[in-house]
């Protein structure tokens, strides 16, 4: 299985993607400049967390226009994975892969530390490994992480359960607790907290590399003879 | 705006214009006799830049002089962009501190932003990738709205830059005295890794070889950066905000994973990054290094604005530029990395062989200048220097020693002092993971950062407790180096090497010159001693405001080796039942404590004292015990004694509380601020092999299960607290002082 972890200028968590799907998953994967041609050749595509563009004009709305982005759409057509962290999420909002937006954190601040989540729906290609309700301890490290939809989404997110995973205790004021939501096809997940940086123990906690697992997991289930 | 064109030589000269951009009668005087002619307002002012306090070191060279730059581990020392030094597997560790004092002062989210970017650009300069921001702040008591909006855009300007640049804040000190109310102190540091055969040089090498300019284009921002911060800040400052440059992090980003694809293509010759004075020091600096001059052609510069001056290009300190020199005719494979990530690269100019720095404008020659004087001849001053009366005074006063009422009110006062209190407000802004190296965030006596695909970790604080410099700049110095050092051995790593930020008031005041010297001879006879020589640095001089100068604040910069990732060690308590330890019997010393800060309002009589010896042995033994396994934490006891150290190990783990006996006088025993101790635990089975390793080392008690610091004397309880609301206290300090009202 070969990862692409897509970069563009400003990202700045794209290395500790790759590392997180070489090293600590032991995955093939590839740094992909936002102007490469396709995806053709890869399995799924990780949009990594920094600042695309500085942010500028808003998070994720640059990056949202580029080419890369129409390939990924394709790519997510086909219903290959594709996980969208912080900044990736926010491109994942922006380009229509996901529903709802951001606003900045309720206390108007950027925040950076483990944050607990609530496992909401263990049933995606992304989180089979965990149980159901499990509680995980994650990193979080923005400054506009406060989900929001109106109401008539968040019935629909509720009722097709998309909503992959909540904050124990919310910090950022996103609507219901919201970190994480998958599309309807259950395939593009955007999240907040950074699994990428719980990978080893020794940086704090490992919690995040069931994530990566999971993917890894399902895609040999669906795509490997004999799995 | 001045207008180069219209101000001729003879009236530079008639009416003394040069001394408003900085210059002395006497160095207008030298520039004549280097240029045998009068020099026109473009060269007077880049003269003026050259020559500031901020470039030349024009103060502080004598002093400078006298640090330990040397060891076999150093591979580079002052003089670059940053010093480098040697960590073993063909691998190097660079890293600088430098101050941005004054545009903060007037510009707070501009003037830390751009620190920030500012150092970063000297790391990568070199050829490293940046992995790791610290920073050294210094405000007034958060006790009126002016000081607050300072600390807070500080802080947000130092978050928005570093994290948007993807590079970890990891770690940094804050202390607030009303000494910094109306000068605050910012240093920013960076620390970046390389691979030895990596390492660049800011060199304008090879006769006919280009000159490119790379990043941003040169704005009118900035200008004369250089010169404002060699001066007094006044009521007049206000009015310099247009000095503070302006930042763009995103830019920097992009000019970052440039210029480490650059290193690798080998038609780069130099590569150097416009800080200070811009393109005039890059330039000048370049040529100077390599023995060669150059030329530029300035309507070349990629310019914002429109009809800008060669005074203004000059002297114009834009942000996220840099200056490259690369093979004749090999010019378009630079260009080339710089345009996938879409920034401007054009060549400027050429190396020449005649020693001279010659600038073109709309086809004239705009400046013909020794390129040599500009870097060298600098005119160097010994400034006289005078014992301050205080100094004198605080001598001959008998010790001071506080009366302690109750022992365990003491302790929560002083967890409540913003020096001490829990700085979380200030490092969850920070990114401090990115990169996903960081073992050790904010928070630990030093910040640990792993080494990926090696069994080895880097150590990095910053410290300079300058109330006891204050009280008596030598010792105070001494203090600076061993506590920085102390820090990095708790951690489990051997110190390497460090960086200076030396900060202080106005030079030309006999007293605070006085000041300087006594502490770099602190400083420098204790790097010696601890094997840490001074590899890179930053002078900052004039921080005054409404004539009163600053603590002398010479900030400490370490970065130390652990050999393998087991000895890294946690700076608090690990497990009940392990036994506690502190290295060193405490003495009456409380002259610039933070409890004499709390009793008193002020700080007064002698520093603590300091045996160089006796540090250099407690450390080696410690970190001998820390890589021999048999130490669970290490702490330093710091401000506040051992009290606060015992509190402070007990705010990670909630489940955990301590027991420990005490002997002697308790307010001595809890609250003195004597030198070179720690606070260690120890796990039952590793009692008798840590004993027979640290010589110094009494056993006071164990940690418990109860969530409670509990304080015995000859059996009776002293000091019994919740952990809980202890810890309530420090954490909920600061965010309370923000929003009282002022």
């Amino acid at each position: 299985m070969k990862f692409a972890v897509i970069v563009f200028p400003g990202s700045n968590c794209d290395r500790d993607m790759y590392f997180a799907a070489k090293d600590a998953l032991g995955a093939d994967a590839e740094l992909v400049w936002y102007q490469s041609a396709n995806l053709e050749n890869y399995d799924a595509v990780l949009l990594p967390g920094g600042f695309s563009y500085g942010d500028y004009l808003r998070t994720g709305a640059i990056a949202s226009t580029s080419h890369i982005v129409t390939e990924i759409k394709q790519h997510a057509a086909k219903g290959k994975p594709v996980l969208g962290v912080c900044n990736g999420f926010q491109i994942l909002l922006e380009s229509g892969l996901l529903p709802g937006a951001m606003l900045r954190n309720k206390n108007l601040k950027f925040m950076c530390h483990f944050e607990k989540l609530v496992v909401e729906n263990n049933q995606t290609m992304f989180t089979s490994d965990y149980r159901e309700k499990e509680v995980i301890s994650l990193p979080i490290a923005h400054g506009e992480g406060n989900y929001y939809c109106d109401e008539a989404t968040l019935l629909k997110l509720k009722e097709n359960n998309q909503i992959v995973f909540t904050y124990a205790n919310n910090p950022n004021g996103s609507v219901s607790d919201i970190a994480g939501i998958v599309n309807e096809e259950g395939n593009v997940l955007g999240m907040m907290p950074h699994p990428e940086r719980a990978v080893e123990a020794i940086l704090g906690g490992a919690d995040g590399l069931k994530l990566f697992k999971s993917v890894l997991t399902n895609w040999r289930e669906a795509y490997v003879a004999g799995a | 705006m001045l207008q180069a064109p219209e101000i001729t030589p003879e009236i530079i000269e008639k009416d003394g214009l040069y001394r408003d951009m900085g210059l002395t009668d006497e160095e207008y005087q030298l520039i004549k006799n280097i240029l045998k002619r009068q020099p026109n307002f473009t060269e007077t002012g880049i003269f003026s830049v050259m020559w500031s306090e901020h470039c030349s070191y024009k103060t502080s060279k004598p002093l400078l002089k006298k640090f330990p730059t040397k060891a076999p581990h150093v591979l580079q020392g002052p003089g670059e962009g940053a010093g480098i030094v040697d960590i073993g597997d063909g691998q190097a560790v660079v890293f600088k501190i430098e101050s941005h004092n004054h545009p903060s002062a007037v510009e707070p989210y501009q003037g830390a932003a751009t620190g920030v970017g500012g150092i970063i650009r000297d790391v990568f300069s070199m050829g490293a990738r940046p992995i790791a921001i610290l920073n050294s702040l210094r405000f007034g008591n958060l006790t009126t709205g002016r000081v607050k909006y300072l600390f807070e855009e500080v802080v947000n300007g130092i978050a928005g830059y570093g994290n948007c640049v993807g590079v970890p804040t990891v770690g940094g000190e804050v202390q607030f005295d009303n000494c910094y109310e109306g000068n605050p102190l910012v240093n920013a540091m960076c620390v970046g890794l390389i691979d030895q055969k990596d390492i660049q040089k800011g060199i304008a090498a090879g006769i006919g070889n280009t000159v490119i300019y790379a990043g941003s284009r040169t704005g009118r921002d900035g200008i004369h950066g250089a010169t404002f911060a060699s001066e007094d800040l006044s009521e007049e400052s206000e009015s310099k905000r247009p000095s503070v440059q302006v930042g763009d992090p995103f830019m920097e980003k992009l000019l970052i994973e440039a210029c480490l694809e650059v290193i690798h293509c080998d038609a780069l010759v130099g590569m150097q990054d416009m800080g200070a004075a811009g393109l005039t020091s890059s330039a000048s600096e370049m040529a100077s290094k390599a023995g060669t001059g150059m030329e530029m052609d300035l309507d070349l510069v990629p310019q914002r604005e429109l009809d800008m001056t060669p005074y203004e290009l000059m002297l114009s300190e834009s942000q996220e530029r840099m200056l490259l020199v690369a093979e004749k005719g090999r010019e378009q494979e630079i260009i080339d990395i710089f345009e996938k990530y879409g920034l401007q690269a054009v060549a400027v100019g050429r190396v020449t062989d005649d020693h001279q720095f010659r600038l073109l404008h709309k086809g004239k020659v705009v400046a013909d200048i020794p390129v040599d004087s500009l870097a060298e001849d600098a005119p160097v001053y010994h400034k006289p220097s005078a014992v301050p009366a205080y100094f004198e005074e605080f001598q001959k006063m008998d010790a001071y020693y506080p009366e302690v009422k109750s022992h365990g009110e003491a302790l929560k006062a002083l967890l409540q002092q913003p020096t001490i209190a829990s700085k979380e407000w200030v490092y969850d802004q920070y990114d401090s993971m990115v990169q996903t190296n960081t073992v050790f965030a904010p928070g630990s006596d030093a910040a640990v950062l792993r080494v990926r695909d090696y069994d080895k970790a880097l150590a990095m604080t910053t410290d300079c407790n300058s109330r006891y410099i204050y009280l008596d700049p030598e010792t105070g110095g001494k203090i600076a180096v061993a506590e920085a050092a102390r820090n990095i051995v708790c951690s489990g790593a051997r110190p390497l090497a460090l960086t200076d930020g030396l900060n202080f008031g106005n030079p030309d005041k006999p007293e605070n010159f006085w000041q300087m010297e006594k502490s770099v001879d602190g400083m420098s006879e204790a790097s010696l001693k601890l094997n840490t020589p001074v590899i890179s640095g930053n002078v900052s001089l004039y921080n005054e405001s409404n004539n009163q100068a600053i603590f002398p604040t010479p900030v400490v910069g370490m970065v130390g080796l652990h050999e393998s990732l087991d000895h890294i060690t946690p700076s608090f308590f690990q497990a009940k039942g392990d036994a506690i330890y502190v290295i060193g019997e405490a003495n009456s010393e409380f002259g610039g404590s933070e409890l004499q800060n709390v009793m008193e309002n002020k700080y007064f009589g002698k520093a603590p004292a300091i045996d160089l010896d006796v540090e250099v042995k407690r450390q080696s033994q410690l970190l001998k015990a820390i890589q021999s396994g048999v130490v669970a934490s290490a702490h330093d006891l710091a401000e506040g004694g051992l009290a606060i150290a015992l509190a402070e190990s007990l705010f990670s783990k909630e489940e955990l509380g301590c027991e420990v006996d005490l002997n002697g006088d308790l307010t001595v025993q809890l609250f003195s601020e004597t030198q070179s101790r720690f606070l260690v635990s120890v796990k039952p089975e590793h009692q008798t092999a840590f004993e027979s390793l640290v010589e110094d080392a009494k056993c006071i008690g164990k940690v418990t299960a109860s969530a409670g610091l509990v304080v015995k004397q000859s059996e009776g309880i002293v000091v019994d607290e919740k952990v809980e609301t202890l810890k309530g206290l420090w954490k909920g300090a600061i965010p309370c002082l923000l929003k009282s009202k002022a």
